[in-house]
């Protein structure tokens, strides 16, 4: 049945419907429509999967899409167009461009924590390179899959782009099938089983996913900003973000100031009993609160706040001091829930060996002042991205690629980055049969001789191109203005002449 | 037989050392493999000589001075490449700094072909030394001449804290696939580029794979047949065929066919003479093995052998071969030649060419031979392969800024020039916040308790706007201005 409709969509595209640029304009402005006039529904979704807030559902998955597609649509143009390369001698006549190809029939596995973000999200830009899509959501955020299998066949092309649902049988036959790219956001683990199905077509594969993002908050941090910033990117989505801050790293000082300053906002925040708070949302299943709960209970540090309820599939937001970072319970998988644990170190060097005996974290995040500290901790761990002074907020920078490196992912997206990722960078050559360009070319034919070697080498030495050739244009309009300049001198002084020339309009 | 464990784990010990980091020890490096090529340069024409039979001139040319090209080319960009690149704000970020941090992997593994043993070793470590990478580099063992000269140099000339050779055949190899790389690039055959790309998913390690496939020809009747012929049959038997972007096989019209073949005749015959296995200028088949497998292809063919088929196991020669009367089944079209056979299909024309090409997997090359516009468009816009050339063949390896890479089955990312730069780098993103209060302000609604009131005022500030850009015309008219200006008061002065 999935290898059915991965066959529509390779019929709908070898049937070139997707080439014409003008077509995909048509469906990313449909997209649009659909995301603009279902808001509501989405919203409603969202509220059902996950308790999502009204203002977290539109700010951070509808509206987050909404602009990804108009970030595609105004520079549409720009992207699609063939881009020209620098040529040498040896091609002087010749063209030599690159021309964006789609890459076929490509594969979206959405996620379930911004089912709408990360399932729509990577859509824009591979209808932009003129792709057809089977777009899989997440089974454990079904509402918002039952609504895009709905709504995706009432405004995009039927054919070209289907939504598939189900759970792991069916994403098992579907990994079955050939695709010319998959698109996967989600944990590591699956990540790679899905590394591993691509294996047999040798498909190309982008995969966005986790890890332990660790926060090191350094003396000199702006405290007050910090701990808003912090306990803000730890509690939206009730901890469950892929880049959400997984654990802190932190002298004892800082650590004394941190914890009684973030349980007050988590109180001015949520109140005293944020489980009543509307602004909350919800751990999305009975299997993930158990997990965190029995991290939670298992934990040998010392625990604020950790009041749970499973009927309600709420978790506290909670601090953990006294963590150990190589055995404790908290600190074996990412967390991926509202539980922040924070480690203390002696200075920067301690917390740069810590991250570096783990592996490469999808995101770093560092609060401080200093520059020092900024650029050891940018040039000495490596990380998919990394934000100085706050953190979550770099996903919305649409010009910063998005990505993983290591463990934590490959490939990157958002932006132009989705557009390239979804198409194939074709280098084009194109040379003619003029008798110029055959000689410059002929010396490479048999019979050779160390002559023929040493003028093919001076032709296709690596030269720099003059750097001033790209301001002649400028320099031939200044002489113009230049020659204006004089010839309106003479006209305004020489009242004959401007008589004769301009005496009918003045 | 070592796990090589010992060894990998030394350059990643370097690696986190931070050696390979500063821009000066990769320039010294990249300095140091061109003072290898300049000064060693007899002991790789001879190497080539024995591992090829390679004309002192290929060597030369496709392997020595193309690295030499690489590294100038490197040398000349790297600051620019790996420094910091500032990208545009938006809105929210206008107080803020976003910028892309250029990082290297760390330790990379780069498995080398046969059939230019030197270039696909070099030209894929140049840019991973370039991007500040480690690297194990593994030539392939059919070339063993070339793979021996290597191991002896590189000690005497690279930092073998960072970078090694390590040579070996299948099992090695094996062995070295089970350690943890952080990037592997590997040129090959399709089939065994699905084994490393099934060894390098156990540690989720990116790869680059530069495979091949059957780059088709199409020869339009009204192409220049003398010149076209001339192209077509350099980039097919130069190194005997050997080469992963060699023309696999010939589409075109019976007419075109009739009119093509004499003309090959004759251009083999002043290049390679009657008798190529005397040519100084023609290479041999790298082993017995591929050219016993060349032979019992072309013994399989139902085709005509219209000009050589001449074939010596033993001296591993075998004449350029042009076989008419092919079809799609034939034994020359079922798996990449990558030898002097050039199969030629008739058609009726660049539709039919289309349907079979897209009946096959994608090539990572494709090449058409016409004067019309419309028929490049044709081809170009409907199939798809790593590159497309028009009226020539391999040349497309010249232009250093076109990437150079497959699609599909003939493989995945691409690289020379700054394609190859960005194969080996981390293109890590930095969002550096501004603390002030403007900025906290104007970001006051993302926090709770959260108000509906907020929420139109949230989609305008957050609203993707097209960021005006000035286009050249104003830039011009700017400057002419200026020109009227200067123009009019100096004229007024010298009055």
């Amino acid at each position: 049945m999935e290898a059915q409709e991965v066959e529509i969509c390779r019929k709908a595209f070898n049937s070139g419907i997707t080439r014409p640029l003008e077509w995909r304009r048509q469906q990313l402005d449909n997209l649009f429509r659909m995301m603009d006039e279902n808001s509501a529904t989405f919203v409603k979704a969202l509220a059902e999967d996950l308790r999502k807030p009204e203002q977290e559902a539109l700010c951070m998955e509808v509206d987050y899409v909404k602009n990804m597609i108009r970030g595609v649509t105004n520079h549409f143009d720009e992207w699609t167009k063939d881009e020209y390369v620098e040529k040498n001698f040896l091609t002087l006549l010749d063209e030599t461009f690159i021309h964006h190809d789609p890459l076929g029939v490509v594969l979206i596995m959405g996620a379930w924590n911004y089912p709408v973000q990360l399932t729509f999200g990577p859509l824009p830009g591979a209808i932009a390179a003129g792709n057809c899509v089977i777009i899989k959501p997440s089974e454990i955020s079904d509402a918002v899959s039952r609504a895009m299998a709905e709504l995706v066949p009432k405004y995009l092309h039927p054919e070209c782009f289907r939504v598939v649902e189900g759970g792991i049988p069916e994403t098992t036959r579907l990994l079955q099938c050939k695709f010319d790219h998959i698109f996967y956001t989600g944990s590591t683990r699956v990540g790679q089983i899905v590394r591993e199905a691509s294996n047999k077509f040798l498909t190309p594969v982008t995969l966005e996913l986790g890890g332990k993002s660790p926060t090191y908050i350094c003396e000199s941090a702006d405290m007050d900003l910090t701990v808003k910033r912090l306990i803000w990117a730890k509690c939206i989505n009730l901890g469950q973000t892929c880049v959400a801050p997984d654990y802190v790293l932190c002298s004892e000082s800082v650590q004394k100031v941190l914890v009684p300053k973030a349980l007050e906002l988590i109180k001015e925040w949520y109140g005293e009993n944020p489980q009543k708070s509307p602004d909350l949302c919800r751990i999305v299943n009975r299997r993930n609160f158990d997990r965190l709960s029995a991290m939670l209970d298992k934990t040998r540090g010392k625990v604020y706040g950790g009041a749970t309820d499973p009927d309600d599939c709420y978790i506290q937001p909670t601090l953990v001091t006294g963590v150990d970072y190589k055995g404790d319970s908290l600190m074996q998988e990412e967390i991926f829930g509202p539980i922040l644990p924070i480690i203390t170190v002696k200075d920067k060097e301690e917390a740069i060996d810590l991250i570096n005996s783990g592996e490469k974290p999808l995101t770093l995040y560092v609060f401080t002042k200093k520059k020092d500290v900024m650029d050891a901790f940018k040039l000495k761990t490596s990380s998919g991205s990394a934000v100085i002074n706050d953190a979550i907020v770099h996903l919305s920078v649409e010009t910063l690629p998005f990505g993983g490196v290591g463990q934590s992912g490959m490939g990157q997206y958002h932006g132009k980055y989705t557009f390239q990722e979804f198409s194939h960078q074709k280098s084009i050559l194109v040379r003619d049969f003029s008798a110029f360009g055959e000689y410059l070319g002929s010396i490479r034919y048999p019979p050779y001789s160390m002559d023929k070697v040493k003028r093919t080498q001076f032709l296709i030495k690596n030269r720099k191109t003059p750097g001033f050739l790209s301001y002649i244009p400028h320099f031939a309009w200044f002489l113009v203005g230049i020659a204006c300049g004089v010839g309106g001198y003479y006209l305004a002084n020489n009242r004959e002449l401007t008589r004769k020339y301009l005496g009918d309009y003045l | 037989m070592s796990d090589f464990s010992a060894e990998v784990n030394n350059l990643r010990n370097s690696f986190k050392e931070g050696v390979t980091k500063p821009i000066k020890w990769r320039v010294a490096q990249l300095k140091a493999l061109d003072r290898m090529l300049v000064e060693n340069e007899d002991k790789f024409i001879e190497a080539l000589k024995q591992d090829l039979n390679k004309p002192v001139q290929d060597t030369v040319m496709a392997e020595i001075e193309f690295v030499k090209n690489d590294i100038i080319s490197l040398l000349r960009n790297i600051d620019k490449w790996a420094a910091n690149q500032p990208v545009s704000k938006s809105l929210v970020t206008l107080l803020d700094k976003p910028y892309i941090h250029p990082e290297p992997y760390g330790v990379v593994l780069i498995i080398g072909a046969w059939n230019f043993p030197l270039q696909l070793c070099l030209a894929p470590l140049t840019p991973a030394i370039a991007a500040g990478n480690c690297a194990v580099v593994k030539p392939s063992e059919i070339a063993p001449a070339t793979a021996k000269v290597l191991e002896d140099l590189f000690p005497k000339y690279m930092d073998s804290k960072c970078i090694k050779v390590i040579n070996g055949g299948v099992p090695e190899t094996t062995e070295l696939l089970k350690q943890k790389f952080d990037y592997i690039f590997y040129t090959g055959s399709t089939m065994v580029g699905k084994i490393i790309a099934s060894a390098a998913s156990k540690h989720l390690t990116p790869c680059t794979l530069e495979l091949g496939g059957k780059s088709p020809a199409f020869v339009d009747g009204c192409a220049n047949l003398e010149m076209a012929a001339k192209r077509l049959l350099w980039g097919k038997f130069n190194n005997a065929g050997q080469i992963c972007v060699a023309p696999d096989y010939v589409l075109c019209t019976q007419e075109t066919q009739d009119k093509l073949l004499p003309v090959m005749k004759k251009v083999l015959n002043e290049w390679y003479t009657e008798k190529p296995e005397q040519s100084d200028f023609y290479c041999r088949i790298v082993s017995k093995r591929h050219a016993e497998r060349l032979n019992t292809m072309l013994e399989n063919t139902k085709g005509k052998i219209e000009l050589g088929g001449q074939v010596d196991i033993d001296s591993k020669f075998f004449a350029p071969t042009v076989v008419t009367g092919v079809d799609l089944e034939d034994s020359t079209m079922q798996e990449e030649i990558f030898g002097p056979i050039l199969p030629m299909i008739t058609l009726k024309g660049v539709d039919e060419a289309i349907e079979i090409i897209n009946s096959r997997d994608k090539p990572l090359a494709m090449y058409v031979f016409t004067e019309k516009d419309s028929v490049v468009k044709k081809l170009r816009d409907n199939t798809s392969s790593g590159g497309f050339t028009v009226n020539d063949t391999i040349f497309q390896l010249a232009v250093e800024e076109l990437p150079f890479g497959g699609v599909g089955a003939s493989g995945m990312g691409s690289y020379h020039g700054k394609a190859g730069f960005d194969t080996f780098t981390h293109y890590k993103p930095v969002l550096e916040k501004d603390l002030s209060w403007i900025g906290e302000k104007m970001a006051f609604f993302r926090y709770p308790p959260y108000d509906a009131k907020n929420i139109s005022l949230i989609k305008a500030l957050l609203k993707n706007r097209e960021m005006p850009s000035v286009p050249a015309f104003l830039r011009y008219l700017f400057v002419m201005a200026l020109g009227a200006v200067i123009g009019f008061v100096c004229t007024k002065y010298i009055k």
